[in-house]
């Protein structure tokens, strides 16, 4: 079976500077993948790139052996593939339950008349949409911040409503960009079995960018290690952590 | 099965309908008042749906009174000239209600006209570019003569009436809530709140941006429509940029993305500013002191400094009053 996300030889330039160079990486079904590297090595670029924030300059990516590559951001969406944001890019001033519910909104049939005139089809999706985002928000454990503001709302439980919003998009393949970013450990313990959930539960496949590296290491079944926008190791996480090219990259040369 | 909520937002625009309606007719209310009122009624038309524009999908627009002036032109010549080629329609209120629906769509066209190469700008510069969109709308009717230049469009008939007006802006509040209170009006929100994540949860973005500006436009549209034929007037200079920025301090006063405020605002600043027209005319003739009408808007001004100081977002925030807002079930 060929792998649901394939990139074939990305390169792109942001200007004169190469963020990413010749990358290649098959992410098969079912699978959890990870993409490591130091600061500034080009893996949130990898990530803009896979969700068509930038094109790639050179090369292809194929999503369930379509090619992907240039579409716009929301139709990749539209095909399967969430993500969350290093940064988190929540809606901060619309409730946790809206924040999930506008992710359900491309999965809706209603138009704008049915909208306005509130007929019961309309009603009905409402209800149904509102019935599945609720679900979502359990399973995250943020039931009780349904109707609380984003904004109100601590760091830890900001990540999680950012994953639960990427889940609602029902995708198959999730892009987690540092989802452990700023954890204390127990959440981050928490999130390594939410991940797990996320893959045997919703069939989601899952390609995460980590620094944290009991995660990578807990959870990943494979890994890419990139410095410099150059792939520099691949392989098992065992393997990669103990690459003495990776540790050069991370601690430098004498700390290898 | 859902209980059959009282739709409390119909209940109290009757009750406010008629007590204005009573008011007049037993005279408590003079014909100035009440034309004020309308007034009123039409700045809420052109703040709500300049509030979906600016407040709910956060696209900052500067020229929303050209949309308003497309919509005043078209509607004001089309029904000089059915006038002309049938004087007994005056009391027609089908065709008035025609052509305005043709003037609202004449300016939908132009907002999606506008909306489509524009709305690929973000914040300052889309600013900038719906200025000058305004502008030129203005100017164009300065040099058309058909439409008096820059006299102005004269003699629209007087279609517009306290009823009609009305109407208008109550259609007007429950269309612009349904749609805030559905999957279109959260996609036009997380617009707003942030861009590129609408856009990755799946949200066509431009669409919902030329979408807010088309709906808008047309709103716009009809309120300009319905001002001209009351005052029988359509002029180069009701459209232009100053009044634009009236429309935008309303909203900004109100809450940006509360309509309760942008009603409150429409009356509060429409009356304030003709209460002080009138204030300042007595405190004159009472003190023999040198003060003109021109102190109106230093005053007014100073007003809407303190509310931004002291309340930075808006007498409402992003507050719905619960008259207006649908209550959802679980």
């Amino acid at each position: 079976m060929s792998a649901l996300l394939s990139i074939k030889n990305m390169t792109h330039y942001f200007g004169g500077l190469r963020a990413v160079s010749n990358f290649s990486y098959d992410i098969p079904q079912g699978t959890i993948y990870g993409l490591i590297g130091p600061n500034g090595s080009g893996k949130t670029t990898t990530f803009n790139l896979i969700t068509g924030i930038y094109t790639p300059t050179e090369g292809k990516i194929f999503f369930q052996d379509k090619e992907i590559t240039g579409m716009k951001p929301y139709k990749i969406v539209q095909t399967g593939v969430a993500r969350t944001f290093q940064n988190l890019r929540i809606f901060s001033n619309l409730t946790a339950l809206d924040n999930i519910r506008i992710a359900r909104h491309f999965n809706t049939r209603s138009g704008l008349v049915s909208s306005v005139l509130r007929l019961p089809s309309f009603m009905n999706e409402e209800r149904q949409v509102k019935k599945e985002s609720r679900e979502l928000l359990d399973l995250m454990h943020l039931s009780s911040r349904a109707n609380e503001l984003a904004k109100n709302l601590p760091y830890g439980e900001l990540r999680r409503l950012e994953i639960a919003r990427a889940l609602a998009t029902k995708p198959k393949l999730l892009l987690l960009d540092e989802p452990a970013a700023g954890m204390n450990p127990k959440e981050v313990e928490e999130l390594m079995s939410l991940i797990l959930r996320i893959r045997n539960e919703f069939k989601v496949t899952v390609f995460l960018i980590e620094h944290h590296m009991q995660v990578v290491m807990g959870i990943c079944e494979y890994l890419k290690v990139i410095d410099f926008g150059e792939t520099i190791a691949e392989g098992l996480p065992e393997a990669v952590g103990k690459d003495p090219k990776v540790l050069e990259a991370y601690l430098g040369k004498r700390g290898a | 099965m859902t209980k059959v909520k009282l739709p409390k937002f119909l209940i109290a625009s009757v009750v406010f309908y008629a007590i204005i309606e009573a008011l007049f007719r037993l005279e408590v209310l003079n014909g100035y008042i009440l034309h004020i009122i309308n007034q009123s009624l039409i700045f809420v038309i052109l703040a709500a749906s300049l509030n979906l524009i600016n407040g709910i999908t956060g696209q900052f627009s500067l020229g929303h009174m050209g949309f308003a002036g497309v919509g005043a032109y078209v509607s004001g010549t089309l029904t000089t000239i059915i006038l002309k080629l049938n004087p007994t329609v005056t009391s027609n209120m089908g065709i008035f209600v025609l052509c305005l629906l043709a003037g609202g769509v004449a300016a939908a066209f132009i907002g999606f006209l506008i909306g489509f190469p524009s709305l690929r700008l973000k914040g300052d510069y889309l600013a900038i570019v719906t200025l000058g969109f305004g502008e030129i709308i203005r100017t164009v009717f300065n040099n058309i003569d058909y439409v008096g230049g820059p006299r102005g469009l004269l003699g629209i008939p007087k279609f517009s009436n306290f009823t009609l007006i009305f109407i208008a802006a109550f259609l007007l509040i429950v269309i612009m809530r349904n749609i805030i209170q559905s999957s279109h009006g959260r996609a036009m929100l997380s617009i707003r709140e942030n861009e590129l994540a609408a856009d990755l949860v799946g949200i066509n973005t431009t669409q919902y941006k030329v979408m807010a500006f088309t709906i808008g436009a047309f709103f716009a549209g009809i309120a300009g429509g319905l001002l001209a034929h009351l005052i029988q007037l359509a002029h180069p200079t009701q459209f232009g940029f100053i009044k634009s920025v009236e429309v935008l301090i309303m909203i900004y006063a109100g809450g940006v993305g509360s309509m309760t405020g942008s009603i409150i605002a429409a009356f509060g600043l429409t009356f304030l500013s003709e209460g002080l027209r009138i204030g300042i005319r007595a405190l004159a003739d009472a003190t023999n002191l040198p003060i003109g009408g021109e102190w109106r808007m230093v005053i007014y001004s100073l007003l809407l400094i303190f509310i931004m100081l002291f309340r930075t977002e808006g007498l409402m925030g992003t507050k719905e009053s619960r008259i207006i807002k649908i209550e959802e079930a679980d």
